[in-house]
């Protein structure tokens, strides 16, 4: 998604445009699917577009939809949200030197952190127009998806109202697809797929015995060993 | 205001502070390994807790019904590197049809 080199500023700037338009469109797919989740799991229409404008940040909301519907509590469903958006913290470390943005505008640019925006505006020459082209990559890809994301939200949300029982449609089985259409590409290397299937284990194994919810967060504490003895063991081999 | 308000406004607000603080926090402590490596694992292991409980879950207790077939068939579409809605589609799409011959709860 580089933008080409050798261009003006103004080709540069349309192709930059261009891909933020379209990568809003590819993530807009995923925000009808969001939509219509969220009101077949017993959101309102209201809630189910609250948390597309305010908490944008898509893993970390079908986290709590999908939490809800499996039973969880409220608690336990926010705080899978909250731990799967730590890594836009990450995001806004990288980014805040580039954007360089000012008093309110930090404000927005950090609500617009997410992986697409990232994703974009690391992808251009960081000195390229003396940072304009990762500026921009950043703010209009943000924009795109943050416009684009919330249309399609309330389009599936809409949607969803109309039919009947979910499980005929096989919409919960549609639940832990987009999951895990979302968490497969990250499983790069047999130390991702060790972590995918201890999570899943350990998940699994609790969920007789404590309460909804519980067992999902519980699977965190995979990626805390796991962290710890991947660190130590690199560290030992260096 | 309902729980379930409470509860999407709390969620949205923590998910806000952590862009905010990314900001505010020196990249150092990022930077080290043990928290840079936990920062990725972190998404891996909790999707993969919400498919299988999405997939097995049924109140406080596991079931296998028409769900476990259907991530089977977009585990097949993922590897053919299917778009999501794609994926999404053959899952919900598998799921219908199990059920609707009676072949799957």
């Amino acid at each position: 998604m580089r933008a080409t080199a050798g261009a003006t500023w103004v080709q540069t700037r349309s192709e930059i445009v261009r891909n933020a338009i379209s990568i809003g469109m590819a993530v807009a797919t995923y925000g009808v699917s969001f939509g219509a989740l969220g009101t077949t799991t017993g959101l309102s229409i209201a809630q189910t577009c609250a948390l597309s404008v305010l908490m944008f940040t898509g893993g970390s909301q079908f986290a709590l939809v999908s939490t809800l519907a499996s039973g969880g509590t409220g608690l336990s469903g926010g705080l899978a949200a909250v731990l799967l958006g730590t890594r836009n913290t990450a995001y806004s470390m990288r980014m805040n030197p580039i954007i360089n943005a000012k008093g309110p505008m930090k404000l927005l640019a950090s609500q617009l952190t997410i992986d697409e925006s990232t994703a974009m505006g690391l992808a251009q020459d960081e000195k390229s127009f003396s940072g304009n082209a990762s500026r921009l990559a950043f703010w209009s890809t943000g924009l795109s998806v943050f416009v684009l994301w919330n249309i399609a939200t309330l389009i599936g949300a809409l949607a969803a109202t109309t039919i009947g029982d979910p499980k005929t449609l096989g919409l919960d089985a549609a639940i832990g697809a987009g999951l895990f259409a979302l968490v497969y590409p990250q499983i790069s290397s047999r130390r991702h797929l060790v972590i995918a299937l201890g999570g899943a284990l350990v998940a699994l194994s609790l969920a007789n015995f404590v309460t909804p919810g519980v067992p999902i967060i519980s699977a965190s504490i995979v990626a805390f060993i796991g962290g710890y003895i991947f660190t130590t063991r690199r560290s030992a081999n260096s | 205001m309902s729980a379930l308000w409470l509860t999407i406004i709390g969620a949205s607000l923590g998910c806000y502070l952590l862009k905010l603080i990314g900001v505010v926090i020196p990249k150092s402590f990022l930077e080290r390994p043990l928290v840079n490596e936990i920062t990725h694992l972190l998404p891996i292991a909790l999707l993969s807790a919400i498919v299988a409980i999405q997939t097995l879950g049924q109140g406080q207790g596991l079931l296998v019904d028409a769900r476990l077939p259907a991530l089977g068939a977009s585990l097949v579409a993922l590897r053919f590197k299917a778009p999501f809605i794609v994926v999404i589609l053959i899952a919900a799409i598998s799921a219908a049809t199990l059920r609707y011959f009676g072949l799957a709860a």
